[in-house]
């Protein structure tokens, strides 16, 4: 049997070849894609077992779970890919409730014609970066759509992890006098990004800083767990939006002083160049922490001591307001709120 | 980097501020106007008012090219874009502008019209080229910095021989403007406001030079001073403003000479004056009718003309009677002072155009500065109580 089928079987074409609507029309192709792609670059014991969905342990404690969409454009930009991004980015939702990511999972839905090597590429990047966070994609799922209906490729990942007993971070946790911190410089995913989009391609040399945090909040809930509030990965929209986030669930205002934050330098001329606040601009590996004012010196030395959290810095604190504005001291000496940002960010045009 | 943070610097900042406190006459007040958004954008995203002297007053003035733009150009860049055979290119900050009964570009593009965003004229030139097939249309607007490139793609569109470019023409001028805010019949109508003094934007400089305000600084015997963006810029800018006042003089002074000239980039003017003239008259949001402050395209170019190729009328519209963009345009109110403010207009549901553009008075009071509201009302209650 197996004979036969190797003679009547074409090799996937990963250099030449482009995806079409039969790798995902549930046939011999798809099985094909599947095994030569996803299976190959993601290698576990569970995909290999081939069922629908796959069993595991699970430890005692609170489980988390989460579900994210990816559709970044373009999908390979300086400091990563889209398989990357949906890979950190799922790991870095669990991480944020102070969790213990265990398990991915990963659909992919391909624009017919999309290039087997783009997407080979992207899966050995994802099938990377879970074997160097520890947490297995451990099913999946594949479809094609017509030409024109998708843009590429798009990837919904879900992920669990279990929180530690005893940590409980919330929302609406913040207090008056919290110190807020930031895991490093911001703005560095945004500007990789934008630097790479059509129309507006520009010479930086700024990666994304596309990153899994769970190594860093680890440290963090082992230094203080105890003192920390709540964690947010500020991905769209920014620190602006994140803290934003915050205050209105926790209802409360911060006060942050704009010469406290870390940004490259490369990173404000870009923005500058293009009439974008850095504030606006998303992060793939960075997070904010709230955290009670007798464990921040704590916490912050220890984010300082990991890879991830190398200029972690005290950016402001948490203040009693019913408006639950987000002020800065700007580097100029004056005040301004900072805001969510409106519709989509925009370069402006003079 | 280095290069921005030099104009950034704080404790500069404050020096100059300290000059302006102990410049500025207690007994008198000074009301300045900028006319450029960029330069509102500056005064609000680096909280310059908190450095001033409570006598020293910013206006913002009507300089932002989305703001000033009227409903009914909006509403016939909609009918264009609209058309099967129509491609509209457009920048960013012009698709969520309001045209009438809440329609804007996003929303025609999500109706299906083909509108797409381009970050310079070449984009649309470049897909004119590459889609022969499709009517490319250059939805133009901006003061006379944005004129230029406007100028250049059509000859490049000349040079290439591309029958499917044309461009909807909105360019508008900068010292009609201000012109216009001190002189015209609507002054009467919306009372005047107290100017003693303008920045003007460095941007629109680097093309015409200061040349232009001269006239204007002699005849309404009103000071001048031309100034960049950054917040070092604009407070320099302010201390020369007041020194000029308490001097009596009304000069134009440029504080920009790292760039600016007497009279400007001259190979950039002549570049568009071979394609474009004077209009006679042009409406703008918040000012209506201003003679003589826009431009159009020369009747020997007039296939490159949107509205002539395409028949285009602009239709009669009018803006939300509670809006007060045109008062606060014109500095005689605040963007506080609207009944819709942070109510029913806000960045995310804009009603009137200053709400629209990151530029625009009632965005950059609503997006940085809104909270000097609430802190005069929590301190006017505390006051009370
Ligand atoms: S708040 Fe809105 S409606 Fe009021 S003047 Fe400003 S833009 Fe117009």
């Amino acid at each position: 049997m197996n004979m036969v089928l190797k003679a009547y079987r074409r090799k996937l074409d990963i250099r030449n070849g482009l995806v079409d609507l039969s790798h995902g029309a549930g046939g011999r192709a798809m099985g094909q894609l599947i095994e030569g792609i996803f299976h190959k670059a993601f290698d576990n014991d569970w995909l290999r077992a081939g069922n629908d969905q796959s069993a595991f342990q699970v430890p005692a404690g609170r489980m988390v779970m989460t579900t994210d969409g990816y559709v970044v454009s373009p999908l390979f930009f300086p400091g990563g890919n889209i398989g990357s991004l949906a890979v950190h980015g799922t790991i870095n939702d669990v991480a944020m409730a102070g969790a213990t990511p265990l398990y991915l999972s990963a659909s992919f839905i391909i624009e017919e014609g999309f290039p087997l090597a783009d997407l080979a590429r992207i899966a050995e990047t994802m099938g990377e970066a879970s074997r160097e966070a520890g947490v297995p994609i451990v099913t999946g799922d594949t479809k094609v759509v017509e030409r024109g209906k998708a843009d590429g490729v798009f990837i919904s990942t879900a992920g669990v992890g279990v929180v530690p007993p005893g940590l409980d971070l919330r929302s609406d946790a913040a207090r008056p006098g919290d110190a807020v911190i930031v895991s490093g410089s911001i703005g560095e995913h945004g500007v990789a990004v934008m630097s790479k989009r059509e129309n507006l391609e520009f010479e930086v040399d700024i990666v994304s800083d596309t990153a899994a945090l769970h190594g860093l909040t680890a440290a963090m809930v082992g230094a203080g767990g105890a003192h920390l509030r709540l964690m947010r990965d500020p991905t769209r929209g920014g620190l602006a939006a994140t803290l934003n986030e915050i205050a209105n669930q926790s209802k409360v205002g911060f006060r942050i002083d704009e010469d406290g934050i870390p940004m490259r330098p490369e990173v404000a001329a870009a923005c500058e160049f293009l009439g974008l606040d850095p504030l606006n601009v998303a992060n793939e590996g960075k997070l904010v922490a709230v955290v009670a004012p007798e464990g921040a010196e704590a916490i912050l030395a220890a984010m300082r001591n990991h890879p991830l959290g190398r200029d972690a810095a005290i950016i402001g604190h948490a203040v009693s307001d019913e408006h639950c504005f987000v002020q800065m001291e700007t580097s100029f000496g004056g005040g301004r709120i900072v805001d969510w940002l409106s519709g989509e960010q925009l370069p402006r045009i003079c | 980097m280095k290069y921005i943070d030099e104009y950034r610097d704080g404790r500069l900042a404050k020096d100059i501020a300290r000059q302006i406190t102990a410049l500025a006459d207690p007994d008198r007040s000074y009301h300045f106007m900028e006319f450029c958004g960029g330069h509102t954008h500056a005064i609000s995203r680096y909280g310059l008012e908190d450095l001033l002297p409570a006598n020293v007053r910013m206006i913002h003035g009507p300089g932002c090219p989305v703001c000033v733009l009227p409903i009914g150009r909006i509403d016939a860049a909609i009918s264009l874009a609209m058309r099967p055979e129509i491609t509209l290119c457009t920048y960013g900050d012009l698709m969520r502008v309001p045209g009438s009964e809440g329609s804007s570009l996003l929303k025609a593009k999500a109706a299906g019209a083909d509108i797409r965003m381009v970050y310079s004229t070449l984009d649309a030139i470049r897909i004119a080229e590459q889609e022969p097939q499709r009517e490319v249309v250059f939805f133009a607007i901006g003061f006379e910095t944005t004129t230029p490139p406007t100028a250049m793609a059509i000859k490049m569109a000349i040079a290439r021989d591309l029958p499917n470019f044309s461009v909807f023409c909105n360019h508008v001028l900068t010292p009609a403007a201000i012109q216009n805010i001190l002189e015209s019949p609507d002054v009467r109508k919306l009372g005047t406001v107290k100017i003693d003094g303008f920045i003007g934007p460095a941007h629109v400089s680097t093309v015409i030079g200061t040349e232009p305000y001269e006239f204007f600084a002699e005849e309404f015997r009103k000071p001048v001073v031309v100034a960049g963006f950054e917040p070092l810029d604009v407070i320099q800018a302010i201390l020369m403003l007041v020194k000029q006042v308490n001097d009596g003089r009304h000069e134009v002074e440029n504080q920009y000479i790292r760039a600016v000239t007497i009279f400007g980039n001259e190979k950039a003017q002549a570049e568009v004056a071979t394609y474009f003239e004077l209009k006679e008259s042009f409406e703008w949001r918040g000012l209506g009718q201003v003679p003589y402050s826009a431009l159009r395209l020369r009747a020997q170019y007039a296939r490159f003309d949107a509205e002539k190729r395409f028949d285009l009328e602009t239709p009669a519209a009018s803006d939300n009677p509670a809006c007060e963009c045109g008062a606060i345009l014109r500095g005689v109110k605040r963007p506080a002072d609207c009944k819709l403010f942070g109510t029913v207009c806000t960045p995310d549901t804009p009603m009137g155009s200053c709400m629209v553009s990151s530029e625009g008075a009632c965005a950059a009071h609503w997006t940085y500065g809104r909270f000097r509201e609430k802190a005069k009302e929590a301190n006017a209650g505390r006051a009370v109580a």
